[in-house]
């Protein structure tokens, strides 16, 4: 059961079909294969509109893969039912560009953060236990406690972005989906938002996916690296750091 | 200036429609006499101390039934508002929120209800079942339901890409519980002008149709039934008309100021909620 690959891949596919009439054809994904191991963190670069997000989207199926297998800790999630993919989808979570629109803007802080708590992901828990760890997991992630009554637009980029930070280890993931989660911050924010990450991932023992069209910011994060390209993998390789060893690569 | 303007809209929208609602609360013990008793010796006459807004055609104290009708007028408008909003919404946001062949089918259900002129569909309905206040009540919720399925549905598809809605699926939650906790509150601002707007429109609208003939039963005070009967004695007796109109008018335009002041107060580019503290 617990083999070396939490993520293994193959040959997915992702079509978009658009018109009714005059049907057009958009092959977003082609024939992606790959893998991630247990606590790795796979690096994800390519030009906008390789299909990067599509990729990290279909992952958790949240988009529909045409075809193709996703298999998650030895369970092929696209032959999952509704109710059996509903149950497993808090074992994987995804971290969006804008920080703000992917925090309910209606939602206070503190809802934001305890609603994984609330709708009972970790087991039972009174009020008060829920209170305590979202107060908790706001310290982890480096927010102070006045915060929980504050609406999204009241927070910066960088702090909204550390909510959904909190919101995700709230409800504790074995798998994540980064996509460009600092693109849309400045480059001091984005240094600490990708620290914490990186400290996040090594205390809980995460596995991760990494998006980003930023190769220095992937070479910082990753232990191996894909490069995407018109919706195939081009190709994988060990991340050894420095950047002499890398390919050079053309990203626009 | 913008946002200040937008308050008092509001405040004054609610200021009136609140000393209308308390008029029409305590219509029994405001009124100074019985609105339907005839006074065959005051037929028409002007306004005098006694009769403030004169007497109609039979009589009648026209001020006593103004303020009776304000009931019957702020009932006929919260009630079809409200039961246009229930299905307007729960149609609206399904067929917005799933897509597909479920919205194609509620929206074709749509569009043939607004293939109709609206008043046209009204007087249909009362045509069938017949002139009375809940035939009336039914006949607008008939013709403005629609509006509110289409706007919800609209606002519900424009929220259809924000990453929160997928943060929620992905929490694993059920489609009815993303729905009422995330999308729902999400339209709730678009929703609440409309609504102050739509019952300006449907007290209007029910005024109209009992202008006709069509709305509550004769003898029950009701503005556009006032307009109705004064309308013989237009030149004689013109305030048989002006006050009815008048009450008409007001009530309307707090219910507009009332919308429009929340619309802009709830807009969050214009609103004054914003808050620069974000470090």
């Amino acid at each position: 059961m617990s083999s070396a690959n939490l993520i293994e891949v193959r040959g997915l596919s992702k079509v978009f079909v658009s018109g009714l009439l005059n049907r057009h054809e958009v092959r977003v994904l082609d024939d992606v294969s790959f893998d991630i191991r247990r606590g790795e963190t796979l690096g994800l670069v390519g030009e906008s509109g390789c299909g990067k997000s599509t990729l990290g989207r279909s992952l958790l199926r949240l988009i529909e893969p045409t075809s193709g297998s996703i298999t998650f800790d030895g369970t092929d999630i696209t032959r999952l039912g509704r109710g059996e993919l509903r149950r497993m989808r808090h074992r994987m979570q995804m971290i969006f560009q804008d920080p703000e629109s992917s925090l309910n803007p209606r939602m206070k802080i503190g809802d934001s953060v305890s609603e994984p708590l609330r709708l009972g992901l970790c087991g039972k828990m009174g009020r008060k236990e829920i209170l305590e760890r979202v107060y908790e997991l706001m310290e982890v992630v480096g927010l102070n406690p006045e915060h929980y009554g504050r609406y999204p637009y009241q927070l910066s980029g960088g702090q909204n972005q550390r909510v959904v930070l909190a919101r995700i280890l709230a409800i504790n993931p074995e798998f994540i989906v980064a996509d460009e989660p600092t693109a849309s911050l400045d480059v001091s924010v984005q240094a600490q938002i990708l620290r914490l990450m990186m400290d996040l991932k090594s205390a809980y023992g995460l596995t991760m996916l990494f998006i980003s069209h930023d190769l220095e910011v992937v070479r910082h994060m990753s232990d191996r690296i894909a490069v995407m390209k018109c919706g195939r993998i081009e190709q994988v390789y060990r991340n050894e750091a420095s950047s002499s060893s890398a390919p050079s690569l053309h990203l626009g | 200036m913008r946002e200040n303007n937008s308050r008092r809209q509001m405040l004054l929208g609610f200021m009136i429609l609140s000393a209308i609602a308390l008029v029409a609360f305590f219509a029994g013990m405001i009124a100074p006499h019985e609105p339907n008793q005839t006074n065959l010796g005051e037929r028409l006459s002007p306004p005098s101390w006694q009769y403030p807004f004169g007497n109609d055609n039979l009589g009648r104290c026209i001020l006593s039934r103004i303020i009776f009708a304000a009931r019957i007028s702020l009932y006929i408008g919260v009630v079809v508002v409200s039961l246009s909003l229930l299905i307007g919404v729960a149609l609206g946001s399904i067929a917005g929120y799933f897509g597909g062949l479920l919205d194609e089918l509620i929206m074709r259900f749509v569009d043939a209800f607004l293939a109709f002129p609206s008043m046209f569909l009204a007087l249909a309905v009362i045509g069938l079942m017949g002139p009375g206040l809940s035939n009336l009540i039914l006949a607008l919720v008939v013709v403005e339901w629609t509006g509110y399925a289409r706007m919800v549905r609209g606002e519900v598809i424009s929220l259809k890409g924000k990453e929160f809605l997928e943060a929620a699926r992905s929490l694993g939650a059920k489609d009815s519980y993303i729905l009422v906790r995330h999308v729902l509150p999400n339209v709730l601002a678009p929703v609440l002008v409309m609504s102050a707007l739509g019952i300006g429109f449907t007290i209007l609208a029910a005024s109209g149709l009992s202008f006709l003939g069509l709305g509550v039963q004769p003898g029950i005070p009701e503005w556009g039934s006032m307009l109705d009967d004064g309308r013989l004695y237009l030149r004689v007796a013109p305030h048989l008309m002006i006050f009815p109109g008048l009450a008409i008018t007001i009530t309307v335009l707090a219910f507009n100021l009332l919308g429009e002041g929340l619309r802009d107060e709830l807009n969050p580019r214009l609103g004054s909620s914003i808050h620069e503290d974000a470090a």
